[in-house]
């Protein structure tokens, strides 16, 4: 059987925050995207108003990773899963602030008229969001086949961002009236795509952590 | 959850390793020593069951596992020290360069004088600094001269980064060092009759961490001209100095590989629990 130790107790706090930094994140996507079709600037605001919170998470699992590698020198999975999270934790954060940026465009969009193509970014915004459920998901059981699953699904989202680009393009052209709030919403699809590009980062670090295989740069070249 | 996500999709391959790849240069160097199937015996109790290792040219390999686990009895079976025990009982082969050094008719003495070996406790003779390092040179008939004599306990002292603090006081008792001289000391000792493999049993276990750090930073050094083995139970400092690790349990050899692979991703499940520290 295998014995506790006090670094299971660090390791599992350790997991429990990067889980509820996950969480922050998901939650702040959500919300900018409901401020963003709903026209809700007071949500957006709250998205605003909480990045500190995500941004001390941040900092507050860097230093817990410094503390266990420079007290406890972790070693094979433990040593994996520090690295991991040590690296995941910024990305989230990362996540958090593009979904910031989507609230600011929410908030500067709901003082002018309605623009239609806002809706197309719906699907975007959900595919978005359930790869980064599915991300986390994956991270908590080390599951890497669902880590790679999630990777190959980032191509939808491109997929997505190239149909939307291309018609917000057409829109500025044949109505120029609207091409400011369109460029803003283009801005928010650029976004959105980064999003499943940081998803993606959070995946290969999921697969690094489980198997100890480096994808990173091997499944950018193949696709 | 993705729709996309609730099918198998194939596993995507990813490259190997680097320090996976079968052709390292490490890999690429003849064996030293090479160890097929050796068991080893106190009286009726069998100690080490059936190990087989190659050590490559002039790297540091380190051994670790718990206490008990045949590492220390395994690392004297390569200069036969273990045949000073009485009772004890070898079966196998150890070779050096190819040759069995368990035939009958090995020449004991110069098999040690080839394949050193530096003990966890310090032990110089009461002797002074100078004559610690040329009594192996002396016994052996070495040397031809005195010139030649003080030579090469220079380069010896100089060779175990210990010239700089003694050269002036060669003559004061070698008990009057630190521990971590002593110990550089001994080295200094074995490297004078310039062996080929240099056998370390936990050389720097009773010391502090600057002496430590100092015979860390030799064993690095001294890996370019020595095959060095090296037998620890600080898992950081088999990290640290070695190039492969072999870890061992209740007399086995449970893996051996890269000090790299080791130590991020061992292949074997009781390698991962004894370096995380889940032995129970």
């Amino acid at each position: 059987m295998d014995k506790h130790r006090h670094l299971d107790d660090e390791l599992s706090l350790l997991r429990d925050r990067v889980l509820l930094l996950g969480g922050e994140t998901e939650r702040a996507l959500e919300r900018a995207m409901f401020a963003l079709t709903e026209r809700d600037t007071a949500v957006a605001n709250e998205v605003l108003d909480n990045d500190d919170r995500v941004d001390l998470l941040e900092v507050e699992i860097d230093r817990q990773c410094i503390d266990i590698i420079a007290l406890r020198q972790p070693a094979a999975r433990d040593l994996r899963f520090v690295i991991s999270v040590a690296k995941m934790a910024p990305v989230l954060e990362r996540i958090a602030d593009h979904a910031c940026n989507i609230a600011r465009a929410a908030i500067d969009l709901n003082n002018e008229p309605e623009v239609k193509p806002v809706h197309d970014l719906s699907p975007m915004a959900a595919h978005a969001l359930s790869m980064l459920r599915a991300a986390l998901d994956a991270f908590t059981s080390g599951d890497a086949e669902l880590a790679r699953e999630v990777i190959k699904s980032d191509s939808e989202i491109n997929n997505l961002y190239n149909h939307i680009f291309h018609r917000l393009i057409e829109l500025m052209v044949t109505e120029p009236s609207t091409a400011s709030r369109d460029a803003r919403l283009l801005f928010v699809a650029k976004h959105l795509e980064r999003i499943g590009d940081y998803v993606t980062d959070i995946c290969e670090l999921t697969v690094y952590m489980t198997e100890a295989a480096f994808i990173k740069h091997y499944h950018q070249r193949s696709n | 959850m993705l729709a996309s996500m609730q099918t198998a999709t194939p596993k995507i391959e990813v490259p190997q390793r680097k320090s996976e790849a079968p052709t390292t240069e490490d890999q690429r160097r003849e064996a030293k020593v090479a160890v097929r199937d050796l068991d080893f015996f106190y009286g009726k109790s069998q100690a080490l069951h059936g190990i087989s290792l190659e050590i490559p040219e002039r790297i540091v390999m380190a051994f670790i596992g718990p206490s008990g686990c045949g590492k220390s009895t395994f690392l004297r079976t390569l200069n036969r020290m273990n045949d000073v025990i009485p009772n004890t009982r070898a079966q196998g082969e150890v070779l050096i360069d190819g040759h069995d050094i368990y035939i009958a008719g090995t020449d004991v003495v110069e098999l040690r004088r080839r394949v050193g070996m530096v003990f966890q406790k310090s032990n110089p003779f009461p002797k002074s600094i100078f004559e610690n390092v040329a009594y192996g040179l002396r016994i052996n008939r070495v040397t031809k001269s005195s010139s030649e004599l003080s030579g090469r306990v220079e380069q010896a002292l100089k060779d175990a980064a210990l010239w700089e603090e003694v050269k002036d006081r060669l003559k004061s008792s070698a008990l009057s060092l630190s521990g971590g001289q002593q110990q550089r000391l001994c080295i200094a000792r074995a490297l004078a009759i310039r062996p080929e493999v240099l056998l370390m049993d936990e050389p720097a276990s009773a010391l502090d961490p600057i002496a430590t750090s100092k015979i860390e930073e030799l064993i690095f050094d001294l890996k370019k001209h020595y095959t060095i083995v090296i037998v620890t139970h600080n898992m950081q400092q088999a990290a640290r100095v070695s190039d492969q690790t072999a870890f061992f349990l209740l007399g086995k050899l449970i893996e051996v590989n890269t000090t790299e692979k080791m130590f991020t991703a061992p292949n074997e499940r009781l390698t991962e629990d004894y370096i995380t520290g889940r032995f129970g």
